[in-house]
Order: structure tokens, then sequence, then C-alpha cells
């Protein structure tokens, strides 16, 4: 089985939801393509879209709701084995 | 009274506040989160508190644990700075009720002007002009068509809650309303949990000047004022005192509308009364005041040689205002420029990272007011803002040309920072000539966005003027 382990572009606090009340963006079976969002990074008052970066199914989503994260950190880990089937 | 002053926040303003402590001989100390156990401030200050971890809400808004921190290290005072719980009514007032000395206006004081539409209703009663608008919250959309006959359009939807530019939509016409004012209703809800919004004329070529003031609760003066129309997204970027739009006559009508305000209301602290000024027809209007200490400060210190910090320590502190109007004289010209890690050439992406090298300007008429040092890394958590660049010269030109010189010899490795912007806006003729009004800058930028991509090896020239 293929894996994409997705990590923080740069430091910030991350959101799993697009607001507090929200459903999360993605949630462990969801699929994502590239580009699909898949959370957000607070960084210095800014909130960037984080998208993901191979199309798959979400197998685990490492980085918790209001996590700070370090460059490099895991956010998610995307199961790319089924890819083009 | 031990003279032991908390300051409840961070950044060069922290640093800022421990010296205005240090020189009344007092105590500093600083709270601060797990995000800023490196911080200048805390390495400054006498003592250090962590008060919990680096989000803001955990820490630096976090109301209980400022208490708890005040009381645990005796704190006599408490100063809010800028930002965080500087306009918080409640955290002033929970300030008070703890026997400790809140260095801001009382928290009656505090909602009053922060609610915008009620500190139009005081400024109107106060005599002070203010933009024509509705003279209250608006509910349905018929009082609001019904107002916007009267006041005309362009419109501003402005959440009476908001502030710092947050809350504002613009309608230019009754469709644009219609469509508008529900969203901006929901909007202010989310935001401030207040729905409650009201509407002002547009002024789309409107400068931005603000008037410093100083009060005891009986007396007020003003310290002139400042220019900062120079803005993006609705946040200052270069600012500068006086203001090169203003006629004696004018300042004079501008300051003294300025201090009866703060009379009419007792205030009794540090504020800023921020006005729009059409140069076209020479009116200005109130538009909101600031309860707290500002970030561009320091440009009216710079021209007064008054420290604006020292004296609301000590009014805070009962001492009553030592100065009258007449002792305060105006000398020369001062600019501010914001510098913050954000990289202009990327669309103001924020770019925190490590201070790997770091060489002040210095020499006559710099002034540095910063958090920065060499091999400090710099927490993503909070604002950009890393440090403010002041100068100082006799005429405006020649503070121009100071300020260029000072951005030259400046020298900062380690992330990119809005220094740059600043070098090109001073070789700009508008900029130059003070030609320039809240929209400007955005258009500039805009301008050298599209130079840049049309010709990147080619060598940059515009200006405001062909812009607009």
């Amino acid at each position: 089985m293929s894996q994409h382990i997705q990590q923080a572009p740069f430091p910030g606090v991350f959101y799993r939801r697009p607001s507090p009340d929200a459903d999360p963006f993605v949630e462990p079976g969801s699929s994502v393509d590239v580009n699909t969002t898949i959370g957000l990074l607070e960084v210095m008052k800014q909130f960037v879209e984080v998208k993901a970066e191979a199309a798959g199914k979400v197998q685990e989503v490492r980085a918790d709701d209001e996590q700070v994260l370090e460059a490099g950190d895991d956010i998610l880990v995307i199961d790319t084995s089924g890819e083009g089937a | 009274m031990n003279g032991r002053l908390l300051i409840a926040n961070r950044g060069e303003i922290a640093v800022r506040i421990v010296r205005a402590a240090h020189e009344l001989g007092l105590t500093s100390i600083v709270v601060h989160s797990e995000a800023d156990t490196e911080s200048l401030a805390v390495q400054l200050a006498d003592e250090a508190v962590c008060i919990g971890p680096a989000q803001a809400a955990k820490s630096y808004l976090n109301i209980d644990a400022i208490l708890t921190a005040a009381r645990d290290s005796h704190a006599d005072a408490v100063h809010p700075g800028y930002g965080f719980l500087s306009e918080n009514a409640e955290f002033a007032r929970r300030v008070e009720a703890a026997g400790m000395v809140f260095v801001g206006p009382d928290a009656g004081l505090i909602e009053r002007m922060g609610n915008k539409s009620e500190a139009r209703a005081t400024a109107m009663a106060a005599g002070v002009p203010v933009v024509p608008g509705s003279p209250g919250p608006v509910v349905g959309i018929d009082e609001a068509t019904s107002v916007a006959g009267d006041v005309g359009y362009p419109l501003l939807i402005k959440a009476a809650a908001g502030g710092g530019g947050r809350g504002i939509r613009t309608a230019r016409n009754e469709s644009e309303l219609r469509e508008q004012l529900p969203l901006a209703q929901a909007e202010a809800r989310a935001a401030f949990g207040d729905d409650s919004v009201y509407l002002e004329r547009y002024i789309e070529r409107a400068r931005h000047i603000e008037v410093q003031i100083l009060a005891d609760g009986e007396r007020a003066v003003h310290l002139f004022e400042r220019e900062c129309s120079l803005q993006r997204r609705r946040q200052k970027v270069f600012e500068e005192a006086p203001s090169p739009a203003l006629s004696e006559q004018a300042r004079q009508q501008l300051c003294e509308s300025a201090v009866a305000l703060a009379e009419h209301v007792g205030y009794r602290a540090a504020g800023t009364l921020e006005y729009l000024y059409d140069d076209d027809s020479g009116e200005f209007f109130f538009i909101e005041m600031n309860t707290r200490i500002q970030v561009e400060h320091p440009v009216t210190e710079m021209i007064t040689g008054i420290d604006l910090v020292r004296e609301m320590i000590r009014i805070a502190l009962g001492q009553g205002l030592s100065l009258q109007q007449a002792d305060i004289q105006r000398r020369g010209w001062a600019v501010e420029m914001r510098l913050n890690a954000e990289d202009p050439d990327k669309g103001f992406f924020p770019s925190p990272g490590r201070v790997e090298k770091l060489i002040w300007p210095t020499g006559p008429g710099i002034r540095i007011d910063s958090l920065l040092y060499e091999g400090y890394r710099m927490p993503p958590y909070y604002d950009s803002m890393v440090a403010k660049l002041i100068v100082w010269d006799e005429t405006r030109e020649a503070a121009l040309k100071r300020a260029a010189r000072a951005l030259d010899e400046f020298c900062l490795e380690g992330f990119t920072t809005t220094a740059g912007l600043h070098r090109r806006l001073l070789d700009d003729p508008a900029i130059q000539r003070g030609d320039f009004h809240t929209g400007s800058l955005e258009v500039w930028l805009e301008t050298q966005s599209q130079a840049l991509s049309q010709a990147q090896s080619q060598p940059r020239s515009s200006s405001v003027e062909e812009a607009s």
C-alpha cells in the first residue's frame, strides 16, 4: 500500500474545522483530491488553507484540532494506492 | 503601594512599557505565554510569570490567568498595552475589583467609547462633527433604506461592536444595501456576539488623522495629530506627525474638538480620537476613540518630547496631569515605519523565522521600538509586526531623507520584512508631496505588483498619482 504523509509546510496552529461549530474538513476515510482543503494553518494571525498534496483516501489524521505544529510535523496520512483505479 | 507594575502584553509594546516602568522607578512584571519565554520583554523585565499556552485565547486573553499572576506577584497596577485585553471593559473592571489600578480609563468609559454607535452619539453631544449616517443601530432593511435616502450612497455598514477595521461592508446602491445588510448583521453576531450595525457615508478620498490626548478626569490636553492614511486592509503601515494636510487653523479646530470630547466624558487616561479628514472640503468627522496607548504613539513623542507611556502610568497612579496645554509645543517632523515579518512580494505572506543577523540603523534622529535580538526565534502565533523604525528631523523633507538613510543601514537576515516596501514608498513622488488618502497605498501596491510581474528585470517606477 502506498502512502503520502502530509506535513506542515510552515509552523502555526492547525485547525481541522472551518469554524468551531463546523464539521472537520476531512475524517479518516474521506476521499481527497490534490487541492482538497484538509485544514487551516494559522500563522501570525493569517489563516492559510492547507491543501491535500496527493489524491486518495485519508487513512489517519495525526494533527489535532488547534494543535501547535512546527514545520515538518505530520498532519495526516493519505492512502494513495487506489489512485487512478 | 509598592510600585509594582504588571504588563499584560507581549512584543515591542511590552518592552516599551518595561522601559517606562524602570524610568519611573517601578518594578516591572511581564506575563508571557509558553511561546514567549525567550522574549526580549521577559529578559528586560524585573520579573516574568508564565500564564499559559501559546494560543492568545489561553494566555494573553485569559483574564483569570492574568489576574492570578497579578495577585501572586503582588502587582499594584496593570498595564494592558494595545490589542489583547486593552479595550476589554470586563478586564478593566476585574483588575480594579481585585484592588489594583488599571492603566487606562474606567470600565464604563471603555464600554461607552468601545461601542461605535454610542461613541458617535457621545461625540455629537460634545459638539464634535461625525460622519453623516444613522443616528443609532439600524435593524430592518426599511429603516436602512430610509437612512440611505437621507445620507446618500456609497455607504459603509459597520458593526457597532467592531474595531480595528473589522466588521465593515460597503454598499454602493440600494440593491447592494439589501444584499449586504443581513450579511453584515450575521457577521457582526458571529464575530462580536452583537448583531447591531449602523450606517455611515463612505468618504472615499479621506485622510485618516487622529489626535492624541492625555486627561486626568477633570482636564484634558492634546498632543497634536498623527497622519495615518497609508493603510493596507485598514491596517496602518506608515504614520507621521504632524499631518502634511492640515493648515494651522484646521489643526487647532481638530485638536480642540478632541479635548472637548475628552473633557465632556471626564476621560482619565491616554487616548486617541480618530477622524476622517476631507482634503477637498476641509471638513473633519470623528469616527472612533481608542481608549489605550496606540502602536504609532512614538511619532507624537518625537515631535513633542513628551513620554506618553510614562504620563499615562502617572495619571493612573493618581498623580494627575502635570502638563498645561501651553507646555506642549511641537518641533520638527516624525515618521514611523512598521516593519512586519511579511513578504510584500508574496502577497504579504507571513515569514516567521530566526534572526540570524541584525544591525539597527543608528545616528541622529533614529528610534527603534522592537522585540527582536540576534538569535531570537519568532513564534508564529502572534502579530507579524516585529519593529517600528521611527525617524525625526527638522522638516518633513529631511525626515523622509533620514528615513531612507536609516532603511539603507538596516540589516536583518533570517526572514523577510516590509522594510523594502518602505524604502520604495519613500522614493515615491506622491508620498514625498504628502499627497495621499486612505485608499492610496492599496492602489500603489497593486500597481507595483503588476509592474513587477510584467517586467521582472526592468527597473520599476510608479506613483500614487499615476495609479489613481
